[in-house]
C-alpha cells in the first residue's frame, strides 16, 4: 500500500481519476480522497500530506474492522475536538448513507459521476456543517459588490419591524466632513457614512496595553546576566569577566476579548460595532470575539477573515439570534464555564459591549459579572447608550453589573471608539482597585453626575 | 514489553490494562498508531481524565525511560533542551591557563559534551539512547509560542542543532505524548504533525472499572455509588467538573475514614476532595447532594 499511497498525493495534484483505474483495486483509496475533500468542503483542514500519512497509517490496522478504521481516520485527520460532531456526520454519511446510494449506480461513468456526487450533499446538511464550522461555502460569494449590498439591506430593512430609515435610503446624502463624522452617533449614520466611518476605522492604530513575559531577550542593559554570551566574550581574557552582556524581561500585548450584545436593543449599533471588532482583530494579534443575545457564539475564526464584509456576512449566518432579547448572566455564565479558562489567560482585557438591557436573572449576572472580573486583568464596559448627556445606568442589568466594571465608557460615535483606542495602550501591570468600597463609590457617582 | 511485541491494538490495550489504565478501544488505538507510525500523540481533555498517566503506562509498558518535560510560561532552550556549564567551563578556563595549554585546543575543550548540560528535549534524542524513550510534553498550552515554534523543528526532525557542536540526531526516536488543557490554543502547524485523541469523561461502567483497578480492595457498594455520584455531580452545572483523579482522591479520603458506603455526614466532610472551588461547594452541599445521594443510594 506504500506505493499506492505515494500515487493517492499525486491524485490531489491531478484529479481527475480514470474509472479504469479505480476499478484496479485502488477504490479505497479513492474513496479515501474522496473523503478528504468532502471533509475539506466542510471545513476540516485536510492536506495531500495528512491524506498521504493516513494511507500509510491504514498499513497497521485491520481496515475490515469497522470501528478501527474509523478510529484511525479521525485521529489522522482531525485535529480539533470541535470538529468532532462535524467529522461524525460526514464520517456515517459518506462511509454508510452514501455507500447505499452508490451501489444503485455503480456503472455510471467516472468523472461525470463524481462531479454529480459532490452536488449530492444534502443542501441543507451542508449548510448546518458550514454553519457549524464557519467554513467559506458557495453562498459566500454571492452578494459580492456593495450595490448588491445595498440592495440586500433595503430588502431585508423592508421585512424587519426596526425602521433603520437612514441606512435604506443610500441616495440624497452627501459624505460628511470627518470631524462631523467622527461626533455623529453611529444610530443616526447614513449608508455612505457608514461607508467612510469604515474607511476611517480601518486606518485607526490599535495598540494594547503590555504585560511582561517569563521570557526574555538579550539587551544592552538589563536585570539578568545572560551567562552564555558573557563566557563566550571574556573568553579572549582568559575566563576574567570584564565585559558583562544582560538579558531583560520580554512585554507582549495583552490578550483582548470582546464580548458583543447583538440583541434587538443593541440592532442600530451592533453591525457597526462587529466592522469596529474586525478592524481591532486585525490590527492586534490575541483577539477573541463573541456576541450574545440570548445565547453566546464564539466569532473568533469568522472575524478573521481578511475582508470585513466577507467576515461579518459570515458572522450573522454563524449567529441564531441576530435582535432578538437579551440574557447577559446567561451569556457571561457560558462564558465562565466554557471559555474564560481557554481564553482569560495571560492577562487578557475584557471588553463588553451592551446598553445593559436585561431579561435574564439580576442574580445571575452579579454572580458572573464577580467571576469575570476576578479573572481578567481589566473589564471595560462600552456602552452606546452612555453618548448621550443625559443617561444614567437604571436598568436593573447595568445596575447590577456596574459595581463590577473597572471603565464605563460610551461607544456610540468614532471618537469613543478612538478614546477607547488610548484606553487601551495605556492599560499598565497595575491592578484596578476593586475594594467594596470603591464599588460602592462608582455606583453612587453614576447615579448622581452627568457625563 | 518491546515495541514489536504490540501487534494489534488488543496487544496494547492489554497492556494498558496489566498496568491498571483501561483504556477505550479507540484510545489503544491512537496509541498503537502513534507507536507504529512513530508520530507524536496530542492529547486533550478536562483535567484529571487521565492524560499524563498514559505516558507513565507507555513507559512501564516499554520499559523505558520516561522523560518528562513540565511546560510553563517562559519555558525555553537552557531549561528545555541544554545549557553550558558557566561555572565549570570558567574554572576550566582558569586550569588550562596555569597549565599553559594553548587557545585553540581550550576553545575546543570547553564546549564539548563536558560542559554540556542536558535538558528534557535532548536527553529525549540522545544518540546513546539504546532504547526509545518515551517523551511527555506535558501541557503544552501553558508554554508560549515562541516554544511551540521551537518543538515544531525538534517533531518533525528528532534532531538539535548546537552551534558549538553541531547536530544531534537521535538514533531512538523518542515516542513522543504531547498533553494540553486548552488554556491556550495550540497552534495548526503543531497539530498537523500529531495525531489527536480527545479523552472524555468515561462512562459509569468504565469508572466503575477504572476504580477496582487502581484501588484494589475497595468496597464494590463504595465504589459503585462513588461512580454514580460522580456522574451525577459531571451533569450539574459546575464550574470544574470532578475528573477521574478527583474520583480516586475522594475514594481514598472516605476509605481514610473508614466507610464502606456513601453517608450523608462523611459526604459532606469529604467533598473538598471532589470539588474544588467554593461556588461549586456551596451549590452541591445543599439540596443538591441530598438529592444525588438519594438516587445513588437507591441504585444500589
Amino acid at each position: 500500500m506504500n506505493a499506492q499511497s505515494q500515487e493517492n498525493g499525486d491524485y490531489f495534484a491531478s484529479q481527475p481519476l480514470q474509472p479504469l483505474e479505480i476499478e484496479r483495486g485502488e477504490r479505497l483509496l479513492y474513496r479515501l480522497t474522496e473523503f478528504g475533500r468532502i471533509l475539506w468542503e466542510v471545513g476540516i483542514d485536510v492536506g495531500p500530506r495528512k491524506m498521504l500519512d493516513l494511507a500509510e497509517t491504514l498499513d497497521y490496522v485491520d481496515i475490515t474492522n469497522k470501528e478501527d478504521f474509523y478510529t484511525t481516520l479521525k485521529c489522522s485527520l482531525l485535529a480539533k475536538h470541535e470538529q468532532e460532531p462535524v467529522f461524525d456526520q460526514m464520517y456515517l454519511y459518506y462511509w454508510y448513507m452514501r455507500d447505499r446510494q452508490d451501489k444503485k449506480a455503480d456503472d455510471a461513468p467516472g468523472a461525470a459521476k463524481r462531479e454529480e456526487r459532490r452536488m449530492r450533499l444534502p443542501p441543507s446538511e451542508l449548510k448546518r456543517l458550514a454553519e457549524h464550522l464557519n467554513a467559506p461555502s458557495e453562498q459566500h460569494k454571492a452578494f459580492r459588490s456593495e450595490m448588491r449590498e445595498s440592495e440586500r439591506r433595503r430588502r431585508f430593512e423592508e421585512h424587519s419591524q426596526e425602521d433603520d430609515d437612514d441606512a435604506a435610503d443610500p441616495q440624497g446624502t452627501a459624505y460628511s466632513a470627518i470631524e462631523m463624522l467622527r461626533k455623529k452617533d453611529f444610530e443616526s449614520f447614513t449608508w455612505d457614512e457608514v461607508q467612510e466611518a469604515k474607511k476611517l476605522m480601518a486606518e485607526m492604530r490599535w495598540d494594547l496595553g503590555l504585560r511582561p513575559t517569563r521570557r526574555k531577550r538579550p539587551a544592552r542593559r538589563g536585570s539578568y546576566p545572560d551567562m552564555r554570551r558573557i563566557v563566550r566574550r571574556n573568553l579572549k581574557y582568559g575566563a576574567e569577566l570584564l565585559e558583562l552582556t544582560w538579558r531583560e524581561i520580554k512585554y507582549k500585548p495583552r490578550p483582548l476579548v470582546i464580548i458583543c450584545d447583538i440583541s434587538g436593543s443593541m440592532s442600530m449599533y451592533s453591525r457597526f460595532l462587529l466592522h469596529f471588532i474586525h478592524t481591532i482583530s486585525n490590527g492586534l494579534l490575541n483577539v477573541e470575539a463573541f456576541v450574545f443575545g440570548t445565547r453566546l457564539t464564539r466569532i473568533t475564526r469568522q472575524i478573521k477573515r481578511r475582508d470585513v464584509d466577507d467576515a461579518v456576512r459570515d458572522v450573522s449566518k454563524t449567529v441564531q439570534d441576530w435582535s432578538g432579547g437579551t440574557r447577559i448572566g446567561d451569556a457571561l455564565h457560558l462564558f465562565n464555564r466554557k471559555w474564560a479558562r481557554r481564553v482569560l489567560g495571560r492577562g487578557a482585557i475584557v471588553l463588553i459591549i451592551s446598553d445593559g438591557w436585561d431579561r435574564g436573572d439580576a442574580s445571575m449576572l452579579e454572580v458572573e459579572m464577580d467571576r469575570l472580573q476576578h479573572s481578567c486583568h481589566r473589564l471595560i464596559w462600552l456602552n452606546p447608550l452612555l453618548g448621550s448627556p443625559d443617561y444614567r445606568p437604571l436598568t436593573i442589568g447595568m445596575k447590577t453589573a456596574l459595581p463590577y466594571i473597572d471603565d464605563f465608557l460610551p461607544a456610540h460615535n468614532l471618537d469613543s471608539l478612538i478614546s477607547l483606542g488610548n484606553l487601551l495602550g495605556t492599560i499598565d501591570d497595575s491592578r484596578p482597585v476593586r475594594s467594596a468600597a470603591a464599588r460602592r463609590k462608582a455606583v453612587a457617582e453614576w447615579s448622581k453626575t452627568s457625563v | 514489553m518491546d515495541q514489536e511485541q504490540l501487534t494489534t491494538i488488543e496487544d496494547v490495550q492489554r497492556a494498558m490494562f496489566i498496568q491498571r489504565y483501561i483504556a477505550d478501544r479507540s484510545l489503544a488505538t491512537s496509541v498503537f498508531l502513534a507507536l507504529k507510525r512513530r508520530k507524536p500523540l496530542l492529547l486533550e481533555g478536562e483535567p484529571g481524565v487521565g492524560k499524563t498517566e498514559i505516558a507513565k503506562v507507555l513507559a512501564a509498558i516499554l520499559d523505558t525511560k520516561l522523560i518528562r518535560l513540565q511546560c510553563y510560561e517562559g519555558i525555553d532552550v537552557s531549561t528545555a533542551v541544554y545549557e553550558w556549564n558557566y561555572t565549570r567551563q570558567m574554572l576550566h578556563i582558569r586550569l588550562m591557563e596555569v597549565a599553559g595549554i594553548n587557545r585553540q585546543d581550550e576553545l575546543k575543550e570547553i564546549f564539548g559534551p563536558d560542559f554540556l548540560i542536558q535538558r528534557p528535549l535532548l536527553q529525549a534524542i540522545d544518540p546513546s539512547n539504546t532504547q526509545a524513550p518515551v517523551l511527555l510534553i506535558d501541557e503544552l498550552d501553558r508554554s508560549d509560542e515562541e516554544f511551540e515554534a521551537y518543538l515544531l523543528e525538534l517533531l518533525s526532525d528528532f534532531q538539535i542543532t548546537i552551534p558549538e557542536i553541531g547536530t544531534i540526531q537521535a538514533k531512538e526516536p523518542p515516542i513522543v505524548i504531547i498533553t494540553s488543557n486548552r488554556t491556550r490554543e495550540i497552534h495548526d502547524a503543531l497539530r498537523r504533525r500529531c495525531l489527536y485523541y480527545w479523552i472524555d469523561f468515561p462512562t459509569l461502567e468504565k469508572e466503575y472499572s477504572i476504580v477496582l483497578a487502581r484501588m484494589p480492595g475497595v468496597p464494590e457498594q463504595l465504589a459503585r455509588q462513588v461512580c454514580a455520584f460522580v456522574r451525577e455531580l459531571r451533569s450539574a452545572d459546575l464550574y470544574k467538573a470532578p475528573g477521574i483523579a478527583e474520583t480516586l482522591d475522594w475514594i481514598s479520603s472516605l476509605l481514610a475514614l473508614d466507610q464502606m458506603e456513601l453517608v450523608e455526614g462523611a459526604v459532606r466532610d469529604t467533598l473538598g476532595a471532589l470539588l474544588k472551588y467554593q461556588d461549586d461547594v456551596l451549590k452541591v452541599g445543599g439540596n443538591e447532594m441530598y438529592r444525588i445521594l438519594k438516587k445513588v443510594q437507591g441504585v444500589s
